[in-house]
């Protein structure tokens, strides 16, 4: 790329001594399975079941038709967002996220009604039902979406961070993308700004294994992901992402380097899908075997129940939660097939902020 | 033989520059590498050096002149063995300006907006464009370059409101790659005029991001050309976000820069992408034409809720116009401004057709042909109402646009005039626009692919019946 004419440069100076090597840069921590009250781990139980409930019925919708479009579902990684997102100060920090956002509004407590009605297209959802399954945002709660350009929100996330440092806010942003995001360009050229400018960030790879139908390493020639930020002196952790007290523990230790006023970290969580990657994809490029041995051995719920069961929590106490989560996730679903469809005038409304 | 050393093109639009330092003296021996001279652009200071090896045996413009046009002697070497003899005096430069062509920054009130189309749902009625801010006779006026008054909007707005910061590739300590941020990182700091690696899509992305975390970003493009590298996040992330949020997620940003054909910089640097921005809802587009609009639209460009693209020209930012100086002159966003009145023919144009336009008016008056000039100034939102009540008044009309004529500026105001302004036309809407190529390097071919004012004049007598 050709660009204005520059200056004629100075001759270069020579120099003497070589740098001392950098082989010794300060690394974090290492992270440790965080240490939940027995509160907290019902809470991180009660999010990660609604999630999945949630979902489960978003489906059934998508299959009666009363969800259009592309809808790609959450089921598997639900420790990913409940994990993560329980670390974050809602009041000042920020998130953004890909099209496969729906999870990531449920771990922030937002109504499950307002996002199941913008799924199905209604006025009564989060927008107004002009966003759909991918394009969903809360200003409220510091989500800013919902973005449907694979990569987008890696940039934009940037931009967060730069907004928080700017402003000396002490947020910090968390930017989630997946394994097929990470080979977008726009990735890499937001990992040099962001430690170029020490960028309050937190990078997240959920790594779910596929790129819609490519497998990592059928797409990656650096498949270990958290590496990809090293030659941008980026550290990076990889965490069991099939485990909430994994991920809120490597979420700890991002957040004391970053907060640190150390630059960008970047999470590699090692996560599984259950479904296809929308509602239309059949999942042929992965055997029936292969994800019910995750669901069998790995599955995040059941691992966080077993954890539960240990510290003494009977199954009466389950089947309450489970009825009420069903209850909830049944009373959106009732919400959102009945609320009424936008105003027809709304289709011109929002395009632009101001009168011109 | 002496050698003869002329005012250098230091850059692809450089047509003159200030001689400002002598390195050498006349009788001195200097060999290839040596500098010169130092030779102030418009855009920057250069330094000149020698090719051949000699001794200086004249010094033809002696430094701290203004003005050296490319080409003038300069000085002269002479060749080894050969006498220093001072060499014949070169024809002096010429000490003139860039003539303007007529620019009465006069607005004139236009009649209320007509009823928009049908459409399926009834769209609500465009907002009542506000007029420009009226100038009480006898304002001073101070006479600014493009590039001063696009600076000065920027550093009174960032004066203004913290949130503010510019950032692109050179826009800080280079001092922008046109000069056009010039000066604005020492009165406010790297942390608000930023400069970025060569990264286009990445700072497009983070602008866009800051933008929606609350600040108030202006992202420069070094040109329009690079920013397709970003334009996913120009229209995908800045665009679309307030309609898919319902509302909720504003991005009030700035992404400028100068677009359109520079000057022998063939193809992929000369570009004109106002039709590309002004097709995409959810954006304001600007593209002004002299320093005042420049200026005035920048300052509502930046203060505005919306994501603005505001193109600029490379070849408009070293001309001279008025500037009104009143405090704070902020002109409306989306109203056009008529340049030139006049009743046979209406001439639509913006960015440096303008320019054209007014030319090609001057010279058709003298053959008894009034044609009333319009600068459309914003072009979405496009104000088809001034369009419209000129076209009613003269009845024809002239789209001239420096960019290629498929899917242009001109062929939707030309779809304007037939849906809206079919029974005033007595002829057909034409239109002036650039050959439909690649822009070429070779300077014919260049200036036949590009509009002129003759090509203006022609088609104005074709509509005239004058041709």
């Amino acid at each position: 790329m050709a660009k204005a004419p520059a200056r004629k440069p100075a001759a270069p100076k020579k120099s003497a001594s070589t740098p001392a090597p950098t082989t010794n840069r300060e690394k974090p921590r290492d992270p440790a399975p965080y240490e939940a009250s027995p509160e907290e781990l019902e809470t991180f139980y009660r999010e990660m079941l609604l999630i999945r409930r949630f979902e489960e019925k978003a489906g059934q919708l998508y299959g009666l038709g009363l969800i259009g479009g592309f809808c790609h579902l959450y089921i598997g990684q639900e420790a990913v967002a409940v994990g993560l997102q329980s670390a974050l100060d809602g009041d000042k920090d920020s998130v953004i996220t890909g099209y496969r956002d729906h999870g990531h509004m449920l771990a922030y407590g937002i109504d499950p009604k307002v996002i199941m009605a913008e799924l199905t297209g209604r006025q009564a959802g989060i927008s107004k039902g002009k966003g759909g399954s991918m394009h969903m945002f809360s200003v409220e709660h510091k989500f800013y979406g919902g973005h449907g350009i694979v990569g987008a929100q890696v940039s934009l996330g940037t931009g967060l961070a730069f907004a928080h440092k700017y402003r000396g806010d002490g947020g910090v942003a968390m930017a989630y993308f997946g394994d097929g995001a990470a080979n977008q360009g726009q990735v890499y050229e937001s990992f040099n700004m962001a430690e170029l400018w020490k960028l309050p960030i937190i990078f997240v790879i959920e790594n779910n294994q596929y790129a819609m139908g490519t497998s990592v390493n059928r797409s990656s020639a650096e498949d270990q992901l958290y590496r990809r930020g090293e030659s941008f002196r980026i550290p990076g952790m990889q965490v069991d992402g099939m485990d909430v007290l994994a991920v809120r523990g490597a979420a700890e230790a991002a957040l004391e380097w970053v907060r640190a006023g150390k630059g960008p970290i970047l999470l590699e969580l090692k996560t599984y899908r259950y479904r296809g990657h929308s509602m239309s994809d059949p999942a042929k490029y992965r055997s029936r075997e292969e994800v019910q041995a995750v669901r069998d051995k790995s599955d995040a719920i059941e691992h966080l129940k077993k954890l539960m069961q240990d510290a003494g929590i009977g199954e009466d106490k389950f089947k309450e939660i489970d009825k009420e989560i069903r209850g909830v996730v049944s009373e959106a679903a009732d919400f959102a097939e009945s609320a009424p469809e936008p105003d027809l005038p709304e289709l011109y409304t929002d395009v632009l902020v101001e009168q011109y | 033989m002496a050698i003869e050393l002329k005012m250098p093109a230091l850059s692809p639009t450089m047509e003159e520059g200030t001689l400002a330092k002598w390195l050498v003296k006349e009788g001195d021996t200097v060999k290839s590498g040596d500098i010169l001279a130092e030779i102030e652009t418009d855009k920057a200071t250069m330094e000149f050096e020698a090719i051949d090896e000699g001794t200086i045996a004249s010094i033809l413009v002696p430094e701290g002149t203004d003005n050296v046009k490319v080409g003038t002697v300069i000085a002269t070497i002479a060749g080894e063995g050969e006498e220093a003899a001072p060499a014949p005096a070169p024809a002096p430069a010429k000490n003139v300006a860039p003539a303007e062509a007529g620019a009465a920054p006069e607005a004139a009130p236009t009649p209320a907006a007509p009823a928009s189309a049908s459409a399926p749902v009834k769209a609500p009625a465009p907002a009542e464009r506000a007029s420009d801010p009226a100038i009480p006779a006898g304002t001073a006026m101070q006479r600014l370059t493009v590039r001063e008054a696009l600076r000065d909007a920027m550093a009174e707005e960032m004066r203004k409101d913290d949130r503010i910061f510019v950032m692109g590739e050179e826009v800080a300590e280079y001092q922008g790659a046109y000069k056009v941020t010039q000066g604005l990182l020492d009165e406010f700091g790297d942390k608000r005029v930023v400069d970025t690696p060569i990264t286009e899509y990445g700072f497009a992305g983070l602008g866009t991001g800051a933008a929606m975390g609350g600040l108030r970003p202006i992202i420069e493009f070094m040109t329009f050309n690079f920013a397709m590298q970003a334009i996913d996040h120009i229209i995908n992330s800045a665009a679309k976000t307030n309609y898919m949020s319902g509302g909720q997620m504003r991005c009030p940003i700035v992404f400028r820069g100068p677009n359109g054909a520079a000057s022998r910089v063939a193809a992929q640097h000369s570009q004109n992408y106002a039709p590309w921005y002004a097709s995409v809802p959810g954006l304001i587009v600007i593209s002004p034409y002299d320093a005042a609009d420049a200026k005035g639209l920048l300052k509502a460009a930046i203060r505005s809720e919306d994501p603005v693209v505001f193109l600029e020209n490379e070849l408009l930012y070293g001309r001279s116009f008025d500037v009104p100086e009143v405090e704070d002159f902020v002109l409306p966003i989306g109203k056009a401004r008529i340049m030139r009145e006049g009743t046979d023919v209406t001439i639509v144009s913006y960015s440096i057709g303008v320019g054209l336009a007014l030319e090609a008016a001057d010279a058709l008056a003298g053959e008894g042909i009034e044609a009333e000039v319009i600068d459309l100034r914003t072009l979405r939102p496009l104000d088809t109402a001034t369009v419209l009540a000129s076209l009613k008044k003269t009845n024809r009309l002239v789209i001239v646009e420096e960019g290629w004529p498929t899917c242009s500026i001109a062929s939707e105001l030309a779809m304007v005039a037939m849906e809206q302004g079919f029974d005033d036309l007595d002829a057909p809407v034409t239109r002036v626009c650039n050959e439909d190529v690649p822009l070429p390097y070779a300077a014919n071919l260049e200036k036949a692919a590009l509009v002129d004012t003759p090509r203006v004049i022609a088609a104005v007598k074709a509509v005239t019946n004058r041709g």
